[in-house]
């Protein structure tokens, strides 16, 4: 284990470093600095996979020799407008709206726009391909998942567990609070597109609330 | 006289397996590919295919196949009876399958995944790069089912370098070199000196996600919870009840269980050769 004041660097096994950041912002900062590097041909690794508050690189020729390398970079912070925004639209229509409006300790109607009106960006990916996990719900909406999940979540909704906010690419069984409805979910995973994900790690989302959801 | 394969029997699980999905690991998505990769390289070699032609991966029960045109074979990874319309064929060499002819890959006499490659490889529409079945999340091809067609693809213009050629034997104790880390720091020591002098063994449950295994709980230090982070092949991860589980070519991209050390790659062909019951050590390395 090496590191400096702001990051720690783990070896895990023969050919791949976990960096640890203190904070999701942090680990944002210097998984957009990986990719620079990447992007440079400065960064010979294979796989490059953020997570919570670590970044992964997998697949590197020589993992103790890049370790010492990283720490003594310097990363700069992100600005909040770096990156691409994608809009999400939702029809906030979800079984665990009024949970969630009593949890928030607000009224169902004011739901979408609280959720709205943040700004997201996506975290990392998992679970599913094309599922991101998107930060950026202020602290005091954070919400617990259900202790039983529901053995079907239909493709298109929008979740809340915890720190997280995101949109289920497809049917799948899940436990997290169901705020609403994205039209078009196919757009989430399209094998049919170069860059399959629509939520890639680092891009910004703005969730855009559809009129006429409550009739 | 078409180039395809019709699936006779499908047995318990039989998939299209390649060298597997690379580059996408930030996206969710595994490295998916042959369980045991060397056996999918050697039986393309002894065709003649480039090596990362796609093949089929049996567990277990086998498959049988009848070819719409005359095509070679080579059956090999987990030993097993071989026939062609019922007359015993060779196993780890190449073989003729007449059109219309049967193809029998039995049950396995050890090991648990039989390759069967075939002259040209499975053609069908790979995608993300690869034509490999990723059982944990869907992409590629499914499982085949009886009936299903699989497009061959053209044989390669040069012959075969090698006929005969040494297969492993699978192992009648699994041996797994580890390196400790990156959440070795989450369990106790008493676990740490566990995890390399017991013996393990291999749970039924095991898959082409992970092995999983049985014998002592692996105590950690503390109860909290780690956030999600990035796995890579071979992964030793602890889930709650303290088993060591070891990630194999369709383990998640992201975990939530610590990885308490990883096997080295070149070990995980012998893991996926591993029956339920066999004894598994992991040893320092």
């Amino acid at each position: 284990m090496t590191g400096n004041r702001l990051l720690t660097v783990r070896l895990a096994g023969r050919h791949a470093l976990l960096v640890e950041l203190p904070d999701a912002e942090r680990t944002g900062a210097f998984h957009a600095e990986l990719l620079r590097r990447r992007a440079a041909g400065t960064l010979p690794v294979e796989e490059i996979v953020p997570g919570a508050r670590t970044v992964l690189l997998d697949g590197v020729p020589r993992p103790a020799e890049l370790a010492r390398r990283i720490a003594d970079w310097a990363v700069p912070a992100r600005t909040a407008d770096d990156g691409e925004v994608v809009e999400i639209p939702v029809r906030y229509d979800g079984p665990d709206l009024a949970r969630v409006a009593d949890l928030w300790q607000v009224g169902v109607d004011e739901v979408g726009a609280r959720h709205s009106c943040a700004t997201y960006r996506v975290a990392f990916c998992g679970f599913a391909p094309g599922f991101g996990y998107l930060t950026g719900l202020p602290a005091e909406l954070h919400v617990p998942r259900h202790d039983t999940p529901r053995t079907r979540v239909p493709a298109g909704a929008v979740a809340l567990a915890g720190p997280y906010s995101a949109v289920y690419p497809r049917a799948t069984p899940g436990g997290w609070q169901l705020i609403g409805t994205m039209p078009d979910p196919t757009r989430l995973w399209d094998l049919t597109r170069d860059e399959p994900a629509l939520l890639t790690p680092g891009t910004r989302v703005r969730f855009v609330a559809e009129g006429g959801g409550t009739a | 006289m078409t180039a395809t394969l019709t699936v006779v029997r499908p047995g318990a699980l039989t998939t299209v397996q390649d060298t597997g999905r690379r580059g996408h690991a930030h996206l969710g998505v595994p490295r998916s590919g042959a369980l045991d990769a060397p056996a999918l390289v050697l039986a393309n070699r002894l065709l003649g295919n480039a090596p990362d032609a796609a093949a089929l991966e049996t567990t277990l029960t086998g498959c049988a196949l009848r070819p719409g045109r005359t095509v070679t074979v080579v059956v090999g990874g987990a030993p097993c009876p071989v026939s062609v319309d019922g007359r015993a064929a060779a196993w780890g060499a190449p073989v003729r399958v007449p059109a219309g002819a049967v193809l029998d890959v039995g049950a396995v006499t050890a090991g648990v995944r039989s390759y069967v490659a075939v002259l040209g490889g499975i053609a069908v529409a790979p995608v993300l790069g690869s034509r490999s079945a990723d059982l944990l999340s869907g992409l590629g091809p499914a499982p085949l089912r009886a009936g299903d067609v699989l497009p061959l693809g053209a044989a390669a213009p040069q012959p075969p370098r090698t006929d005969l050629a040494p297969w492993p034997a699978p192992p009648a104790e699994l041996t797994l070199p580890l390196r400790l880390g990156p959440r070795a720091d989450w369990f106790t020591a008493a676990a740490l000196r566990t995890l390399t002098s017991a013996t393990y063994r291999v749970s039924q449950h095991s898959n082409r996600i992970g092995l999983r295994t049985e014998g002592p709980p692996l105590e950690r230090v503390s109860g909290g919870e780690l956030p999600s982070e990035g796995m890579v092949l071979g992964a030793v991860q602890v889930p709650p009840d303290g088993r060591p589980v070891v990630f194999l070519h369709d383990h998640p991209t992201t975990g939530g269980y610590p990885v308490i050390g990883v096997v080295a790659e070149p070990a995980l062909a012998a893991a996926a050769q591993a029956a339920a019951g066999t004894p598994v050590r992991f040893t320092p390395g």
